[in-house]
């Protein structure tokens, strides 16, 4: 048998990295449980001439398409917005844009401000020294003073404006709407040995410079100098518990496809929204027999995504195109609900940069928008380096019916069942992506563009995966406690976005690693009677 | 990894330079250029995209005289998924050839470990937001 772990950590991702950073300066003993390898940044797209192609190939954001020995299959035929996820040291955080807005203090209170969903167990404040410390370790470039948040101060400058910065902000500027330059996990300058971002431009297909703040290089290598160990190739297929109904450890495959077991003291789930509800459903037992800790019956349910639209300006002027981190300006005008608009709660406008000239021309030729023949050379250079882009990125709100569940046919190479998704875009969001689509053209053609494309909703767009083992005090009502703490399991952690009460209209990772720490935070303040 | 027969090699071929012709304008040369489409062949017989249904489809006429909208038209309905792999496969092979990277202006390397440069912009555009009141609702 395996040596006793005191705390075993499944995943090692964004969460993952911060929780195991956080607790190893307790000396306990602390595994680390990751299906796939430590990424490898000399292999990444951005070293080679066919960096295009490798980034929809083997570095596809698709678990999908990419089939690596890593991934398990995702059964979303149910869903109009497909997962997408990298499972690898680094986790999401290595192919994610970098992207690193918090929550607003609103967020957080969502019924009592609007009267859907339900409030956080939590809020800002209790969240705020998290958010500074993760932002520390992660290394955020940006810029003080944003009207739409309460006060914050990154550690770098921010990204650079370039073309595409310089004709947006005309375009907001002209009509008096807010924009900002991003939060971003991108160094700017030195910063705690990543060097300043040399602007390949392909951020979501892993950064072989080493500027971006995935947590391979930021927290794991801290996690492990403390004593932490980082399993790789160890795929979790069930949490086990006794008859008192505490967790005994994990059940995984190793390697070679060996069944092992290795015992702990305390069980941390971090495999993300899709991949934590579906051990925890896969973890049948006599206590358990509708999954672990799923007396409420919602573990799996209330599966949240970002719906997004994606909208293409083609301007006359060169843009930035493929040059330079692609996610560097948000608009917040539209973020808080304002009942005038048809709808609850709001979105974020994301600047996006342009694409090379591969992705110009597949994108373009399988939308019919770039002839062929003779005229094809004339309409691409029309478009190529001549982009500028805005993401409309909706909050979601919590519908039970939107579930991770087991699939009854499809598996993994070790044959643990895939999760399938069951979801449909609500009526609100639907209300909010037709709004933001709208403003984004009038964004877009304010800034100069002489023509605008796009998509409603943009089907690969399952980057953010929440709310399938929410958070709350009534155990009847949410799967973990107000510190992440299982309801019914009292040894069991959860702190990835299965825990999400709603999803804001944000990328969630920073609030993701906030949490983690907080959750971290409260288990060390609580270690003389954790589990009472 | 699957393979051409001639016939079919020459035929996609020929569809391949209808679609992206050489231009003495722009100083390019074709999708059937012999380096550029042996690299999409490659491409295609790697990726195991059954071709014959789409080959079958095309006519003699449709390599030389039909309008290319048409015989697009009617590739697209006969095999679908064929056809988004093939226009993929050729616009992959075709973008990263040195040549047409050069005649874009771009130099035919890798982006690591150069990197590109992006321009600062003036930051003065920002000053109308720095103005505004706080726009977040408290709680």
């Amino acid at each position: 048998m395996m040596e006793r772990a005191d705390v075993v950590i499944v995943g090692g991702g964004a969460s993952a990295a911060a929780a195991a950073w956080s607790l190893a300066d307790t000396r306990m003993r602390i595994v680390c449980l990751e299906q796939g390898d430590w990424p490898e940044p000399e292999r990444f797209p951005t070293t080679g001439r066919d960096w295009e192609v490798r980034q929809h190939t083997e570095f596809s954001t698709s678990p999908n398409q990419r089939r690596a020995a890593a991934d398990y299959p995702i059964n979303d035929d149910e869903s109009p917005i497909k997962i997408i996820n990298y499972n690898g040291v680094g986790g999401g955080t290595v192919l994610f844009g970098a992207h690193f807005p918090r929550f607003h203090p609103s967020d957080f209170r969502v019924r009592s401000l609007d009267g859907v969903a339900d409030d956080w167990p939590l809020d800002y404040a209790t969240l705020q020294p998290f958010y500074e410390e993760n932002d520390r370790m992660m290394g955020i470039s940006g810029l003080a003073g944003d009207p739409a948040y309460p006060p914050k101060q990154p550690q770098m400058p921010p990204l650079p404006l370039g073309r595409s910065g310089m004709a947006l902000a005309k375009g907001f500027n002209a009509l008096g709407w807010h924009w900002w330059p991003s939060d971003s996990a991108i160094a700017t300058q030195e910063y705690e040995g990543r060097p300043a971002c040399i602007n390949l431009g392909l951020c979501t297909a892993g950064c072989a410079q080493g500027a971006k703040g995935s947590v391979d290089v930021t927290y794991w290598p801290a996690a492990v100098r403390a004593g932490v160990e980082v399993r790789t190739r160890c795929r979790v297929s069930q949490v086990l518990v006794n008859d008192e109904g505490f967790a005994t450890g994990v059940l995984y495959f190793d390697a070679d496809g060996i069944e092992q077991f290795q015992p702990a003291e305390v069980v941390i789930m971090a495999a993300n929204g899709v991949g934590t509800p579906r051990i925890m459903l896969n973890s049948v037992s006599r206590l358990f027999p509708q999954g672990l800790a799923n007396s409420s019956g919602l573990v799996g349910r209330n599966l949240m995504f970002h719906p997004c639209a994606y909208m293409v300006g083609i301007f006359d002027d060169e843009q930035d195109g493929y040059r330079g981190p692609h996610n560097w300006f948000a608009s917040q005008e539209f973020y808080e609900t304002d009942a005038s608009r048809g709808f609850v709660r709001g979105y974020t406008l994301e600047g996006n940069r342009g694409s090379g000239p591969v992705r110009t021309a597949v994108d373009g030729m399988l939308a019919g928008a770039l002839p062929l023949g003779e005229a094809h050379h004339e309409a691409f250079r029309r478009q190529f380096n001549r982009t500028t882009s805005l993401l409309v990125i909706c909050e979601d709100l919590p519908e039970e019916h939107n579930r991770v569940t087991l699939d009854p046919d499809l598996t993994d190479s070790n044959g643990i069942p895939a999760p399938k998704i069951d979801y449909t875009i609500s009526e609100n969001s639907w209300r909010m992506l037709e709004h933001g689509r709208d403003r984004a053209i009038e964004a877009l053609r304010a800034a100069g563009a002489v023509d605008v494309k796009g998509m409603v909703p943009i089907a690969p767009g399952g980057w953010h995966l929440m709310g399938t083992a929410r958070m709350g005090a009534d155990p009847e009502r949410s799967v973990v406690n107000e510190w992440g703490r299982s309801h019914d399991v009292k040894n069991l952690f959860i702190i990835d976005g299965s825990i999400f009460v709603t999803s804001a209209g944000v990328n969630p990772t920073p609030t993701i690693q906030a949490l983690a720490l907080y959750i971290a935070d409260q288990m060390k303040q609580r270690l003389a009677n954790l589990f009472d | 990894m699957k393979h051409l027969t001639p016939s079919e090699y020459e035929a996609l071929r020929r569809l391949a330079g209808r679609m992206i012709p050489s231009s003495e304008r722009y100083g390019v040369p074709g999708a059937d250029d012999p380096a550029i489409f042996e690299r999409i062949a490659t491409t295609l017989c790697e990726r195991e995209v059954p071709l014959s249904g789409l080959l079958s489809a095309m006519s003699p006429g449709d390599l030389e005289e039909a309008a290319l909208d048409e015989v697009a038209s009617a590739l697209g309905a006969a095999d679908p998924d064929a056809y988004r792999a093939v226009l993929t496969a050729l616009a992959q092979c075709y973008y990263r050839d040195d040549r047409v990277m050069r005649a874009l202006g771009m130099e035919p390397r890798p982006p690591f470990p150069g990197g590109f440069e992006v321009a600062e912009g003036d930051w003065s555009v920002l000053e109308q937001v720095r103005r505004r009141p706080s726009l977040w609702r408290p709680v």
